[in-house]
């Protein structure tokens, strides 16, 4: 298998064309635009077989997408940040349509003001619309997401579009080693299309019109009867592209240095790494800490949030998006998790690295060591909003936004 | 191509072309058509303009009207260059 | 080739015991595009009262597939369709957008607009009933001018903007203007639209007896008298050419045109109407003609032929 050096964007275009998708729609936005002009530089030089719609908005991009999908084809777009919420109506019409559909979003905050860089912002912001939601962490996860999101996108037991999150700049415009398997390989892996139904003149299907209220109640009790299923699909595809292709993530998460720990850091995306290695500094420091990496938003791993962390000390997770007025989404979805169990343990959920301010390794280490040895010293803590601010403010406002109003 | 059964609970917004979606429209109607069939000539207008396929030909294009199904609306009355269509009250 | 209805099949082209309102110009429109262009069709169907009229799944109104699509999306969503049809290998289906005023030249514009500069080879048919009926009497960019609606209570105090002439100005293959009064006209035109590659546009003026608040038994003899009063002019475009159609041509001379108060006093929406109303109508319809005429001189295809050869 050839090992080439990518930028994130170039391993979601090369995994699109190895899944011998067919019908690429797609509108230019920075953090994507590489994704974009990728694929048409190789649609137009011949080295892959699809048509390019160059649509004008990202409205159209999915909705382009989703009229090539319900047709019978393989369909990709991409998207990140203004373009992924502009889009957001036809990402809910796409997932009730119930499609097989892949899309990469390539995260980037949102605006006012306008800032090209990382956080989770857009991507959370689709966590309700009934798509599957993942992020990687590394380049390499990145093309393997996006093979098995088509696999799993059009599972019989699923049938509801993927998203798969890189996070921009750290992984979109940064090199790093791909191992690309060859196309044969993907091939053999990867199944032909499936779809629940095609919209052509032989089987007149008409998708969408009018139902009663019950029966759209069940469409959405559908949805997430999918949802459930697909906990399984997902751990399945991760295990049998293991077998095939060396690399298994864990399914839903990822589990580092879980064993023996009884303090666990629940984090998603690219800044997972810089988490890591400050769990490998307080490992060397003594401290019993692991982490959970998020793979899959949605579904949301339950059973393995409360397999791994339902016993544990403390649990800090690291958002790098708020739900303003409430907390973090990764932490409200821990808490929603553990239910009863919440009561039982610590708690900070921190708020950091919007627009991309950068949290290094010892960042990490530093906040993760203070709710230890908070926990510790106090027996314990109920910290939900904890801002994890920019360096330049963090002396001169408080890390809890209460105290700025009280 | 590659259409498989779904196989968690599947309940999905598909439908299919079938009369009656909203059922029978005949019960809509304040005034219904009567086809005088002495006076028609059969040139078909009436089957032509009518918004609802009620009005419907046999093998000679003498039209009849589907009455579970029209809506009473009066075009064809309108449209018949012969007269040979009255709109007479529902009891 | 003129239509003769005897020739047309015995088939139900749409559906009945839909949800449509009694005198519904969007299902008579609906039948004649089955008429026009047959089984190997799909449908592309933003919102609007056609999404309501297809009725209650699992059950639709009409007859042909259809992917409703969310309201600014439908030329786009086409453009997929078509695009994976090519892709199969099946460039014999027809993907055809149905798309009310609003979903054509307001809230979808921008996916029209990028369908037509991209040349999709989908057919695009608006049906304008010059007013968002479906979510109860308002204006659009479509209304006519002093026409009541339930956004404008004492008449609207702008003109109806032209979507047919814009979409010629995007130099796509094919435009025409049809009228659900002129059936055989309109079919003739699918037929033509089906026979060419690349984005055809027709634009299918729909009076709606709920909306212009007129008898339902009346809708084919309003929408008739829009173009014999010269406001609705029936015209194609065709490759660079421009030509009005045999059922407009008498009315390029005022005189022969009906008298607007004729078409306003059939209208409820025109109730209170007074003569400023009616001049400023008149006005609006002789500008209109000039722009034909205009278009007419520039685009014939005598002068496109004297064009060809003055340029070798």
């Amino acid at each position: 298998m050839p090992v080439k050096t990518l930028t994130g964007n170039k391993a979601v275009a090369y995994a699109a064309r190895l899944a011998r998708v067919k019908v690429v729609s797609a509108y230019p936005i920075t953090p994507q635009t590489t994704i974009v002009e990728t694929l048409a530089s190789m649609i137009e030089h011949g080295e892959m077989d699809a048509k390019m719609i160059r649509v004008e908005s990202e409205h159209s991009a999915l909705a382009a997408a989703l009229g090539a999908a319900s047709a019978g084809v393989r369909a990709f777009t991409a998207t990140s940040s203004h373009g992924l919420l502009y889009m957001h109506e036809v990402v809910w019409w796409t997932a009730g349509a119930r499609v097989p559909l892949v899309m990469a979003i390539v995260t980037r905050a949102i605006g006012p003001p306008w800032n090209i860089h990382v956080d989770h912002q857009d991507i959370w912001d689709q966590r309700d619309s009934g798509w599957l939601i993942s992020i990687a962490e590394s380049n390499q996860e990145v093309f393997d997401l996006t093979v098995q999101a088509f696999r799993i996108s059009e599972d019989e037991r699923v049938y509801l579009p993927m998203m798969v999150g890189l996070d921009g700049f750290i992984l979109s415009h940064t090199v790093a080693p791909v191992d690309m398997p060859e196309q044969h390989e993907i091939d053999e892996w990867l199944p032909e299309r499936k779809q629940p139904y095609v919209i052509t003149p032989e089987t007149q299907y008409v998708m969408g019109n009018l139902a009663t209220d019950e029966d759209y109640y069940m469409m959405r009790y559908s949805i997430q009867a999918a949802m459930e299923a697909a906990k399984d699909v997902i751990k399945e595809v991760d295990k049998s592209f293991g077998e095939n292709f060396g690399r298994s993530y864990g399914g839903l998460v990822e589990r580092y240095r879980v064993e023996d720990a009884k303090y666990h850091v629940i984090v998603a995306g690219s800044w997972a790494g810089d988490a890591k290695e400050a769990v490998n500094i307080l490992r060397d420091e003594g401290y019993p800490v692991g982490l959970l990496r998020v793979r899959f938003f949605r579904p949301w791993p339950t059973e393995d949030i409360v397999d791994v962390v339902g016993s544990s000390k403390g649990v800090i997770t690291f958002d790098r998006s708020v739900s303003f007025g409430a907390r973090g989404h990764l932490f409200m979805e821990t808490i929603s998790s553990l239910g009863p169990l919440a009561g039982k343990l610590s708690v900070r959920g921190v708020i950091a690295g919007l627009g991309g301010v950068d949290v290094p390794a010892e960042e990490f280490a530093m906040v993760i060591r203070e709710f230890i040895d908070e926990v510790e010293r106090e027996g314990q803590v109920y910290d939900p909003a904890y801002w994890h601010l920019p360096s330049q403010y963090r002396d001169m406002y408080p890390s809890r936004v209460e105290e700025v109003v009280r | 191509m590659g259409v498989s059964e779904p196989k968690t609970l599947f309940v999905a917004p598909l439908s299919k072309p079938d009369a009656g979606s909203v059922g029978k429209t005949g019960t809509w109607r304040h005034e219904k058509p009567v086809i005088d069939e002495e006076k028609c000539v059969k040139c078909l207008l009436c089957w032509l303009y009518c918004p609802e396929d009620t009005i419907l030909r046999r093998e000679d294009d003498m039209v009849y009207v589907d009455y579970d199904y029209c809506k009473g609306c009066g075009i064809c009355a309108q449209v018949c260059p012969v007269d040979a269509i009255k709109m007479v009250p529902e009891r | 080739m003129p239509i003769k209805l005897k020739d047309l099949p015995r088939i139900r082209y749409n559906m009945p015991g839909n949800a449509a309102c009694p005198g519904c110009p969007e299902t008579m429109g609906m039948r004649y595009v089955k008429m026009a262009l047959g089984d190997n069709v799909v449908m592309v169907i933003p919102a609007g009262c056609s999404s309501v009229i297809q009725g209650i799944n699992p059950k639709s109104g009409m007859n042909f597939p259809i992917l409703n699509i969310v309201f600014a999306a439908a030329a786009s969503a086409a453009a997929g369709m078509k695009a994976a049809f090519e892709e199969l290998g099946r460039d014999d289906v027809q993907v055809v957008v149905w798309a009310g005023d609003g979903g054509t030249g307001d809230i979808g514009f921008q996916a029209l607009s990028g369908a037509a500069e991209r040349n999709d080879d989908i057919i695009y048919i608006c049906v304008d009933n010059e007013a968002y009926m479906n979510t109860g009497i308002q204006r659009s960019s479509l209304t006519p001018y002093g026409a009541w609606t339930t956004t404008t209570w004492t008449g609207k105090t702008e003109h109806k903007k032209n979507i047919p002439l814009i979409m010629i100005a995007h130099d796509v293959p094919y435009v025409a203007t049809a009228s659900v009064g002129y059936p055989q006209d309109f079919i003739e035109k699918l037929r033509k639209a089906a026979s060419i590659r690349g984005f055809k546009y027709v634009h299918l003026h729909a009076p709606c007896p709920v909306g212009w608040r007129f008898d339902p038994g009346l809708t084919p003899h309003v929408a008739q008298l829009a173009v014999k009063t010269g406001l609705w002019p029936l015209f194609e475009y065709e490759r660079g050419k421009f030509r009005v159609s045999s059922f407009s041509r008498m009315y390029r001379k005022p005189e022969k045109r009906a008298p607007i108060e004729e078409y306003l006093k059939l209208q409820g929406r025109y109730k209170g109407a007074g003569p400023e109303v009616v001049k400023e109508l008149e006005s609006y319809v002789n500008r209109l003609w000039e722009w034909i005429e205009l278009l007419e001189k520039s685009m014939s295809p005598s002068t496109t032929a004297k064009k060809l050869v003055s340029k070798t």
